[in-house]
């Protein structure tokens, strides 16, 4: 099983509020603070974006339901730096320290941004494993969604299309298993691709007979059907 | 690193619960730590306000709605398109164009997350990172886009792209009729946010 973030084709959201192009980037001052002290505390380098991901999805889903977007991020960042040691819970709860952090030399400096928001962090690695699909054949999706490196991992096959039926639809190349990169297991590399599953497979009532999802799936996520 | 903690003993539990006085305390104490740079932090909300956003993302469909070339190219291979063109970088690393035709109709989502190419489109609008969005959008599609008002005949099929991977998915919209003789600049005024993650079409002048 995966975790509460894991909510495609759950029922009853409700209508979606959609949002003029031009209404603001940031609706509050906060949310951008947000972004961008998340991203900056990302560029001190003592965690990989996988497991900043697993960091919001480990949240207790009462409060992952509770939480708007931000605040689900600033949870995940307090998380994460905790977790890796980089303030204490001391230091987060009084707001105060008197021990200097030997990672300051790596604090993003202003003229630092835009390398390092032009640099990326591409996720293609070599890898020895071979593709074994090409693009038309038939496969199959897990049948029981999970990581099976770590009970309760991080993982990217979400739980509606899990025991599917689809076809592949390209090859990406070899990119970071999330599931290893998320718990520091290595980057596990293997074969992506864009796998499309009919809508008719994976809902009750499916809105319209040619209807397809595509997702980005690891090589590991699937067998031959 | 990330693990469970219970409701009480997770972290976030030690911080104000006001959620700006919450970013503030975050921001407050890495500064007091030497770990952020409050100018950095400046730095990059200006990008995404106004350096980084779907300006870009029109740029590169007017292109493709006006040269050929440049269209097949950006089907075959888009990341190296768009990187010749400066908008490569963070949550864009891995693009595919998608587009959308007489037959098919692309959208974009992301279930697990809020994936989304910034470097075309900046940061994505709350309604995509909603969970109403997030839900709905794979299940039900033709009920989200009649939300946005897109009503799509009943001969065309959707394709909805769930972003479960770092790809990152830029719909092109149809061309809309009686733009023959348009500038690329008039055609960027026609190619909105919406249309370009498939929730809207491109505005028709």
């Amino acid at each position: 099983m995966t975790r509460v973030h894991d909510m495609g084709g759950r029922f009853g959201d409700g209508a979606i509020t959609p949002e003029a192009e031009d209404d603001p980037v940031f609706h509050e001052e906060w949310h951008g603070r947000a972004l961008a002290l998340t991203l900056a505390a990302g560029g001190l380098g003592q965690w990989n974006i996988d497991i900043s991901r697993h960091a919001r999805e480990c949240l207790p889903p009462m409060d992952y339901a509770r939480l708007s977007y931000y605040e689900k991020w600033m949870a995940g960042l307090a998380g994460l730096l905790v977790d890796a040691d980089v303030l204490t819970r001391r230091e987060l709860e009084t707001l105060t320290s008197d021990m200097p952090s030997p990672l300051a030399d790596k604090a993003v400096s202003a003229d630092r941004v835009a390398p390092m928001l032009a640099a990326g962090g591409p996720a293609d690695r070599p890898s020895a494993i071979a593709a074994v699909f090409k693009a038309g054949d038939a496969v199959k999706t897990r049948k029981i969604t999970g990581n099976r490196l770590m009970d309760g991992g991080h993982t990217r096959l979400p739980a509606y299309a899990a025991g599917a039926t689809g076809r592949i639809v390209m090859l990406h190349g070899t990119h970071v298993l999330p599931d290893s990169s998320a718990h520091q297991l290595g980057d596990g590399a293997e074969p992506l691709y864009a796998v499309a599953i009919p809508a008719a497979h994976l809902w009750a009532s499916p809105e319209h007979p040619d209807d397809e999802v595509i997702l980005d799936l690891w090589q590991s996520y699937l067998d031959p059907a | 690193m990330p693990h469970d903690h219970s409701d009480h003993d997770h972290p976030h539990a030690l911080l104000p619960s006001d959620p700006a006085l919450r970013v503030k305390a975050l921001e407050t104490i890495l500064t007091r730590k030497g770990l952020i740079d409050p100018a950095a932090l400046d730095e990059i909300i200006e990008t995404y306000e106004t350096k980084i956003g779907p300006r870009n993302g029109a740029h590169v469909v007017a292109r493709a709605w006006l040269e050929p070339d440049f269209r097949a190219a950006l089907l075959r291979d888009a990341t190296a398109v768009v990187c010749d063109l400066g908008y490569y970088g963070r949550q864009g690393e891995h693009m595919v164009a998608v587009e959308n035709t007489a037959q098919t109709h692309n959208m974009v989502v992301c279930t697990l997350c809020s994936c989304y190419p910034w470097p075309l489109l900046g940061i994505p609008p709350g309604w995509y990172k909603s969970d109403a969005y997030r839900a709905r959008a794979v299940r039900e599609p033709r009920k989200v886009l009649a939300e946005f008002g897109v009503t799509l005949p009943e001969s065309v099929a959707v394709r909805v792209w769930d972003s479960t991977a770092e790809m990152r998915y830029l719909v092109i919209p149809q061309r809309p009729e009686g733009t023959e003789g348009f500038t690329q600049a008039q055609l960027m005024d026609l190619i909105t946010r919406d249309s370009m993650i498939g929730t809207g079409l491109a505005v028709v002048p």
